[in-house]
Parts: C-alpha cells; structure tokens; sequence
C-alpha cells in the first residue's frame, strides 16, 4: 500500500466500513438469533405508498426490528413558510397531505385566525364543515382501497374507491378550480361561495353515498382472506396509542376515545349530531373498520350541514388579506384532519411573514409506533400494518 | 383547568429548587407558557403526566424556535442636574444593549383521559453553540421520538436521554441545521466531492502539464 496516499486518505474511509445504505440484504450476526437477515425496504417499494423505507431485521419471516427511514420528499416547508407571507403559505399547505388539501388549509387558518383573533362568519363556517367532511370521506375511501392493494387484491377495490372519489373531487374542482390543490380557505372565510346548483350536486352525492359503502362492505368486510390477514395483526395497546400521541382514526381503533371536533368543538361541530366509533383490539381490522363507520359518521354530519346551511357573507367584512400583520405572540390551533390531528403552531413578531411556522403532521407522529406493531409479525404483514397507518408522504417529510 | 400561574405555584411548591416561571403571550390567543429550567425538566414532566389534576398523558406537538442574537435600542429619561444649580434637566439617553441569543423548544401538552389542555411547555438553551444540551422528553411521552430527532435534525438542539439521536429529514451526512435563522443554503445542492477531482489533482502533480498523458488524448497530438 502506498503509504503517501493512505496519509491523505479521509479518516472515514480509513474506518472499518459501514454498512451501505440503500436497497440492500445482508446477514447480520445476533448472538442471541443466530443469523439474521436485514432487509431495505424501499424506498421504491410499490407498497410503501411514496418514498418511504423501511429497514427490516428478520429472523425467517418474522420482523424482531424495524427503523422507518424518510426525508427523501423533505423540502424544508417550515423554512418556506417563514420566508413567505402568512397568505403565501395557503397554497403550500396544499402539498403536505395532497389528498386532504380542504382539511389542511382550514387547520392552517384556524391557527391564524387565532393568532390574529378573527372571527368567521356562519356560511363560512358550514362551508368549511362540508368540505372538511368531503375530503374525509375522499381520504378513508382511499385508504381502504389502497389497503386492499396492500392486501394483494390488485387494484379492484381500489377503482371502486376512485370512481366515488373522482365524483368528490369534481365537486373540489368545480368550486375551487382544482381537484387536489384546492387553496380554498381564507382567514377569516372561504375563497369562493358554492351555487345552488353546486349544493344540489353535493347533496346529490352524498346522498348516495351510503349505498356505495354498502356495496364496499358487502364486498370487502366479511371478505375471509381480509379477515385473516388483518384481524390479530398489528395490535396497539390504549396505553402506548396515547403516550406516543397517535391520533385520529388509529387511535380511536385502539379505544380512545379522543376526537378534536368533539374535544375542541372547534368551528361549529357541537352543533351536529354524530357519533365518534371505537375499536376493541387496535389491530388492523378494527383501524380498517374506523374508517368505514367514519365515513357513514360523516354522511350524517353531511346531511345536517347541508339541511341547515344559511344565508349570508363567507368572509368577514374586517378581514384582512393584503397587508396582513398580525400582533406578536403565537396560536396552536388544531383540527380533526382525516388522518390525525394536524396543527399549526406560528409565532409572529408583528412582521408580515410568520417568525416561526410549524405543522405537526399526523402520519408522522403516528409512524412512532410503527416498529413496535410490526415486532414479532411477517414480513408480509409490515406492508398491511404500513397501510391501515394512512401515511401521506407529502406530511411526513415536509 | 388550572390556569398557567396555578401549576407554576404548586410545581415549586412540589419542587422547591426549581426555576420555572410564566412566559405571557401577547397576541389574543393568550395561551401562556410556563418556562422550566433544564435541570428539573424531566422531573416536572414526569409530574404533570401523573398528577390526577391534570393527566397531561399527550405530547401534542414538540418544536424548537432559534432566537439569535439582536440588539435592542432603549429611550431611558435620565434626570440631569444643572451644574448652575438650576432645575434638573431630564435628557433622553439612547442605549443599545445586546440580547443574548437562545434555542428554545415547544411541548404543547394535552390530557386525552380528562380532556383538557393545552398547557405549553418551553426549555432555552444557554447560548446557541456550545451549551445547546436539554433534557429529552422521549422517557416521559414516546411522541417525542421523531418530533425531538426532527429539533436536533433542524435545530442542533442536543436531547440528553434520547435513545436514538439521528438526522431523521436531512441525511446523516449533512453538517448544518437548516431551520436556523442564520442558516445560508449552499448555491449548488447537488454538488459533492467525487474522487474524480483528487485524482486529476494528483495526475496533475505526478505529470507535467505540456505532457500528451495529462490531456487525456494518448499522445496523439
């Protein structure tokens, strides 16, 4: 060896190699197992529902460790909403979870009608309630089919689920002009006031709703395959559920019963009648369940939201858009997203753009807790277990 | 649900060394937050997730907030007396007085058995370079897994007690902490350093630079 060079040599390649990162199986030594084998799942793993990874340790089949890799979508959103205004940031908000825009835009003016102290008017309000509703039932219709696929059943639930979904966001489009990227909300109201003609196409959907989801369950819910691969699998006690703050429809599936539109009652949520299902075991079947009794929850909210929508002005006529300085100090506001409780929490300096923007992302609080339900289960049941988490991507990585 | 001033007392009561005082929000939200110093932190926390009155049992959301250093110009009126013996004049004196600059972290903490919340907890670091070491929440509520990795990863805040201290947005090789307000991004991203470029280097020493072996060409021309 050349001993000039090797004086040159970066001191980390003179170490003991590391072991390489990426798409990888290698054996690894465990005193204990014997012979392990760890393999990198992902990140361009059809099941991984985006560009996540998963380095597995298994011993056969079976999983004894599991560490989540992401980041690979991470384009700091935070610093972006610091360097833009308070009203630049809508838009972005959009690309977090891109199948729940409607929810996320509303959590992001919630926290600033907070920060700033603005009112909403009623339309407003039920508007956001509609909306807030849609997108939940877009978000667990595909859930579920994408769960199936998880499952091996190829696609067929799944369109299914599309073919209700594309109806949902025709009506997205029709309002805000875009189908995914809906940059609807205002602080202080809604972007633009839906026609008649719009409220009767929605009723009209809504309306028919429950007889997809009859149809969805007859076909998927007693199905025995489903019924073997999820029920028993990836159990997650109460205890470790709230300690590790998952919520949302998981939570709820393990027996909390913890829902922000009933614990905050933020918007106008008291006022409709609508129950907050609970699971028994927390395994996957009953967080494939949740999402099914909650999009039947969410047709009755629908339905009261529709009957009793009033009259009247969707933004306030003291709101502010350009120019818009909030008072220094900071607000948490949060909602129920489809996936979790998503919040922002911003601090102003009296500035026109945020000092500190943050979003506490549901799917990547609720992946904590992904290796403690994946331990002692196959392989095959990871990819099932990732599925009935609802991870978005766009969220995790920000 | 007790208000911020409430627990403040009753925490020092409980923890009769502790520091902890009451940082006031201004804007209309008005949740204030209750400031801990970092050697009874954890104490603290372990306390308010058990206490019966309060069961903070969810860690909603952990984030860091960089406060860099500034300077802040103060009006004092200062009386002056006259020489003369006169009436005092009172004479406005500018000062400027440098704040030293912090890393701060957020818990909003929230009770999901009794349904109540938020009460929001913060930690300073003592500078932003050197003493920048907190106590991990991570033993008290799992949620601070990811979410105190992500302030370590975007912030540099070190957490005393994690037992898994990684980057978990930016790769394990990346050197700075990008949510800091005095990061500066590079201009080229992807640039990095390829073995390509020390091994023209050296052939650049071992062979002079007229020589056919350094343009590449075989000695053809």
């Amino acid at each position: 060896m050349n001993t000039s060079d090797s004086d040159t040599l970066d001191p980390r390649l003179a170490a003991p190699l590391a072991p390489l990162p990426g798409p990888t199986v290698r054996e690894v030594h465990d005193p204990f197992h014997g012979d392990l084998l760890e393999v990198s799942m992902g990140p361009q793993h059809p099941s991984t529902h985006g560009v996540f990874r998963m380095v597995v340790t298994l011993d056969g089949e079976t999983i004894v460790k599991l560490k989540p890799v992401f980041g690979y979508l991470h384009r700091n959103h935070e610093k972006l909403g610091e360097n833009t205004s308070y009203l630049g940031s809508m838009p972005y908000t959009d690309r977090l979870d891109y199948l729940c825009s409607m929810t996320n835009n509303w959590a992001y003016a919630l926290a600033v009608e907070k920060l700033a102290g603005q009112p909403v008017p009623e339309r407003a309000q039920y508007l956001r309630v509609i909306l807030a509703e849609l997108t939940r039932l877009v978000n667990h219709s595909c859930l579920v089919g994408f769960l199936f696929n998880d499952l091996g059943t190829s696609f067929t639930p799944l369109l299914y689920a599309f073919r209700e979904r594309e109806k949902i966001l025709d009506l997205f489009e029709a309002l805000s002009g875009s189908r995914m990227m809906c940059n609807y909300q205002r602080f202080g109201g809604c972007r633009v006031d839906p026609t008649p003609e719009w409220l009767e196409a929605a009723r009209r959907i809504v309306e028919g709703f429950p007889r997809f989801l009859d149809e969805f369950e007859e076909l998927l819910t007693g199905n025995e395959i489903m019924l073997a691969r999820t029920q028993g699998v990836g159990c997650l006690s109460a205890e470790l559920a709230t300690s590790a703050g998952i919520t949302g429809p998981m939570l709820r599936a393990s027996g909390v019963g913890y829902d922000i539109r009933k614990v905050d009652g933020y918007g106008i949520y008291p006022r409709f009648d609508f129950r907050v299902p609970l699971g028994e075991h927390g395994d996957t079947y009953d967080r494939y369940m949740m999402r099914v009794l909650e999009m039947r929850e969410s047709v009755k909210i629908l339905q009261q939201a529709f009957r009793d929508l009033p009259a009247g002005p969707i933004m306030d006529a003291k709101a502010k858009i350009r120019g818009f300085r909030p008072k220094a100090g900071e607000a948490y506001g949060r909602i129920e997203g489809p996936k979790g409780e998503i919040g922002f929490y911003l601090v102003s300096d009296g500035g026109p753009n945020p000092y500190r923007y943050r979003v506490r992302a549901p799917s990547f609080v609720n992946l904590t807790v992904l290796e403690d339900m994946c331990l002692g289960h196959t392989i095959a049941d990871s990819v099932v277990i990732l599925g009935s988490v609802d991870i978005v991507l766009g969220e995790v990585d920000r | 649900m007790e208000t911020p001033e409430q627990i403040r007392d009753r925490l020092l009561a409980r923890f009769p060394g502790a520091q902890i005082s009451v940082v006031t929000n201004p804007g209309p939200a008005a949740e204030h937050a209750l400031l801990l110093d970092a050697a009874h932190a954890r104490e603290i926390a372990f306390f308010l997730r058990d206490d019966p009155a309060l069961r903070l049992d969810y860690c909603s959301n952990v984030t860091g907030i960089d406060w860099p250093e500034k300077e802040i110009a103060e009006t004092a009126k200062v009386s002056v007396p006259d020489p003369a013996g006169g009436p005092a004049k009172i004479v406005e004196q500018k000062t400027k007085r440098i704040q030293p600059g912090f890393l701060e972290v957020v818990y909003h903490l929230y009770s999901m058995a009794l349904k109540q919340g938020p009460v929001i907890l913060r930690l300073r670091t003592g500078n932003r370079t050197d003493q920048v070491t907190l106590p991990s929440f991570m033993p008290v509520w799992r949620s601070c897994d990811f979410q105190e990795r992500e302030v370590f990863d975007l912030f540099g805040i070190v957490f005393e007690g994690h037992p898994d201290l990684r980057r978990i947005l930016m790769w394990d090789e990346f050197k700075d902490h990008p949510m800091r307000k005095d990061y500066v991004a590079p201009d080229d991203f992807e640039w990095e350093p390829t073995p390509h470029s020390d091994v023209l280097a050296r052939a650049q020493t071992h062979y002079p630079a007229a020589s056919p072996a350094a343009t590449g060409d075989g000695g053809k021309s």
